[in-house]
């Protein structure tokens, strides 16, 4: 049910008049549901924002929130749902905000009466759900926005590559193994092995819960990519169970350089070196 | 004495995560050995993964089990895909038709205890495997 012209600027009217004892109530109301995590000014602040968003919609003429007239409230509703999000509300304690207003223009509705307050209190109720479901809406695309950028901060912070020592690179890889991840991987480590221009590369698989073929061939192919840049690659963190796991999966290393700790592998890495150094005097 | 099962559908690659963390949990709560348990994870990651890339999608069901002497762990993989046309070829070490390293399922075999297939071109396959604690 869709509010008509007259009824829209009958409420710009009372949001007008009324201003200051809807956004008081307005304030109490949503003040006692996020039971005092925002700020009682702060809540008064963004309500008479809003308010003011609401009176300018209706005045404008809007019936629906879509009209044209209701553009510069859409964005305080965004704004609104887009900092709750971020400030860890939940979206009841988002969308109550809008839902209170009509309890509070139900209050102000009731001292200046009139006949046909019943009707236009429920035009204007679909109004303002409407509004809260945009809010709501806006608010889950903020909280996915917020998830997906948590889960590309996770993939960069998962997948370090550390200078061990002069010429020694290291990739701890930690968790599942994935085919985005694997692909971060090796970009890193090829960019890496560039950067330094170090010759052996340890990539320590200590903190992978299980090898299976698809993490197993990622690793190859990381190996294989690194070997045609010209350094050396060693597989460290061979656990005891991962051992017998690959055994039993038939899983072939070839002549890839595998080492049981990271300690091991760098021994190793640096006796390697050792033995270069010399054969160049 | 047999448990009630607990099932995954299988449509992406979040949930083979799901059912590597399903078996790990219930492979501890029977008290699997550290190795058997890393054995029947990578199995069923193996073959969760086959389900989905193969089987175009599917469930897995995990049930505990008991033969009367000792525990152990059931897995159902069930999908409905293409099914698989010539059995001895898709147990063959190094052979597959996608493009991974072809050891899946022949290494899916040799990481469990008990190992069973019902396929058939345009039925669907489903894997049945058990690992006992020793």
């Amino acid at each position: 049910m869709a509010l008509t012209a007259e009824e829209a600027a009958r409420f710009a009217d009372l949001l007008e008049v009324n201003s200051d004892a809807l956004v008081a109530t307005w304030t109490d109301r949503v003040a006692t549901t996020l039971r005092g995590r925002l700020s009682h000014a702060e809540l008064q602040r963004q309500h008479s924002e809003l308010r003011k968003a609401f009176q300018q919609a209706l005045a404008g003429g809007a019936q629906t929130l879509a009209d044209e007239s209701a553009a510069e409230l859409r964005a305080q509703l965004s704004d609104l749902s887009s900092t709750r999000a971020r400030q860890g509300f939940s979206v009841t304690e988002t969308a109550v905000s809008v839902f209170a207003f009509k309890e509070a223009v139900l209050g102000v509705l009731d001292q200046s009466g009139g006949g046909d307050a019943l009707r236009d209190y429920v035009t204007l109720s679909a109004f303002v759900d409407e509004a809260a479901l945009f809010t709501s809406d806006s608010y889950v695309r903020v909280r996915e926005e917020l998830i997906a950028d948590q889960a590309e901060q996770l993939l960069e912070l998962s997948t370090p590559v550390v200078k061990l020592w002069e010429g020694v690179v290291a990739v701890p890889l930690v968790g599942t193994l994935d085919s985005a991840r694997a692909q971060v991987v090796m970009e890193r480590l090829l960019q890496t092995l560039v950067d330094t221009g170090s010759p052996y590369a340890i990539i320590d698989i200590t903190g992978v819960p299980a090898v299976d073929t698809q993490v197993a061939q990622h690793i190859l192919k990381t190996v294989v990519a690194a070997r045609l840049m010209g350094a050396d690659c060693i597989i460290s963190g061979i656990r005891p169970q991962i051992a017998q796991t690959i055994v039993a999966l038939g899983i072939e290393f070839g002549d890839i350089a595998t080492k049981a700790s990271l300690a091991d592998a760098l021994r190793y890495v640096l006796g390697k070196a050792g033995q270069a150094k010399r054969l160049e005097r | 004495m047999n448990g009630q099962g607990e099932r995954i559908e299988v449509n992406s690659d979040q949930d083979v995560v799901r059912v590597r963390q399903l078996v790990r949990t219930v492979a501890v709560a029977v008290k699997l050995s550290l190795v058997d348990q890393t054995k029947l994870v990578t199995a069923a990651s193996e073959l969760a993964r086959n389900t989905l890339v193969y089987g175009g999608g599917g469930t897995v069901e995990v049930t505990k089990v008991d033969n009367g002497r000792k525990p152990g762990i059931r897995i159902v993989f069930a999908d409905q895909g293409p099914g698989i046309a010539d059995l001895d070829m898709a147990f063959t070490d190094g052979y597959t038709t996608g493009n991974g390293l072809g050891l899946g399922l022949s290494g899916a075999r040799r990481l469990v205890d008990e190992f069973d297939i019902v396929t058939a071109p345009g039925e669907g396959t489903s894997i049945t495997v058990t690992k006992w604690c020793r």
